[in-house]
């Protein structure tokens, strides 16, 4: 990693930040997509139980 | 040819249909072009003569501005959808988009401040293009803010669709704002009269960025856009319960699979 940083100059920081940055906010937008739609399926599926005699 | 095919298409049981078929292999895509793009970026675009490597994050900051535009662009279309033929995926469309724009453009936002400091000496400048990508923001923040306050979608969705159709204003005021006013921002670069500015050792990976992350961004707006189908479908079937309940009927009839309450008046 020290190696990584030093080959990418003295601005590794903002380099790697920017990327971790994006890859947080991307990772938090498929995980709240994956996570709404099971809520949304567990939530219908709870309904239509409960419309069953 | 093309409206018989665009009507097809947006047609909210066909949507179901082929968005479910496509919607694995546009995420295997979007795997596929991002690994390459980053590969490109990487180990293939070689660093800039005066930025050096911190040149790295143009390839993530380009696409991310792109998909903000792009996202509100796309609303855009949508909000009049709503509000001139009031079709029922278009607000459906729009309110997925959302998310999703506002995500990018706080992409932009950050890793252009990111790169702003070792290059500029500073994280941020009040000129035209930084702050009208701010408004941006603002304006997806305030569309989803209004969203929340407004119980009926269909209420909601006029309501929406008038807001996104006012903050259109600012994209021409994005694109144009390094060629009308003097900003510490670059002109543009890609899309401009003359053709691109930038080498194309460095021009092809960042394509192929802009190309992966907009394949990303549409695999996960379809995907958005079938939850929130689902979402309305729970909302209808629980008001029909609680009106069955109301009526002293303990049982609830749910819709039939396949039939999504879009466009009923809720």
């Amino acid at each position: 990693m020290l190696g990584f940083e030093t080959h990418l100059g003295p601005h590794a920081g903002f380099i790697l930040g920017a990327y971790a940055f994006t890859g947080l906010v991307m990772g938090g937008l498929v995980l709240n997509a994956i996570r709404d739609r099971r809520a949304q399926e567990r939530a219908l599926e709870d309904l239509q139980r409960r419309g069953r005699p | 040819m093309t409206a018989s095919l665009w009507t097809r298409l947006s047609n909210p049981g066909h949507f179901l249909r082929w968005s479910g078929a496509a919607g694995p292999w546009l995420a295997g895509l979007s795997a596929l072009t991002l690994g390459l793009g980053l590969y490109l970026s990487w180990f293939v675009a070689p660093p800039d003569y005066q930025q050096g490597e911190t040149v790295r994050i143009m390839f993530i900051h380009v696409p991310a501005a792109w998909l903000g535009v792009f996202f509100y662009g796309s609303m855009t279309l949508s909000a009049i959808g709503t509000l001139v033929w009031r079709h029922p995926l278009a607000d459906v469309a729009q309110r997925a988009a959302a998310p999703i724009g506002a995500a990018f453009t706080l992409v932009c936002l950050v890793t252009g401040s990111l790169w702003g400091k070792p290059m500029w000496g500073t994280y941020w400048v009040w000129d035209a293009r930084l702050t009208s990508m701010l408004v941006l923001l603002l304006i997806y923040c305030g569309i989803i803010a209004l969203w929340r306050t407004m119980e009926d979608p269909n209420r909601a969705a006029r309501a929406v669709a008038i807001l996104t159709l006012v903050g259109a204003v600012n994209l021409p005021i994005i694109k144009f704002s390094v060629n009308w006013w003097s900003t510490l921002h670059q002109p543009a670069s890609i899309l401009r009269m003359g053709g691109p500015t930038i080498d194309p050792s460095m021009l092809y990976p960042l394509l192929t960025m802009i190309l992966a992350a907009t394949i990303l961004g549409v695999t996960l707006h379809l995907y958005a856009m079938r939850t929130e189908i689902l979402r309305r479908r729970v909302r209808t079937l629980t008001i029909r319960e609680a009106e069955r309940l109301d009526a002293g009927a303990p049982t609830l009839v749910p819709a039939p699979a396949g039939a999504a309450p879009l466009g009923q008046a809720l």
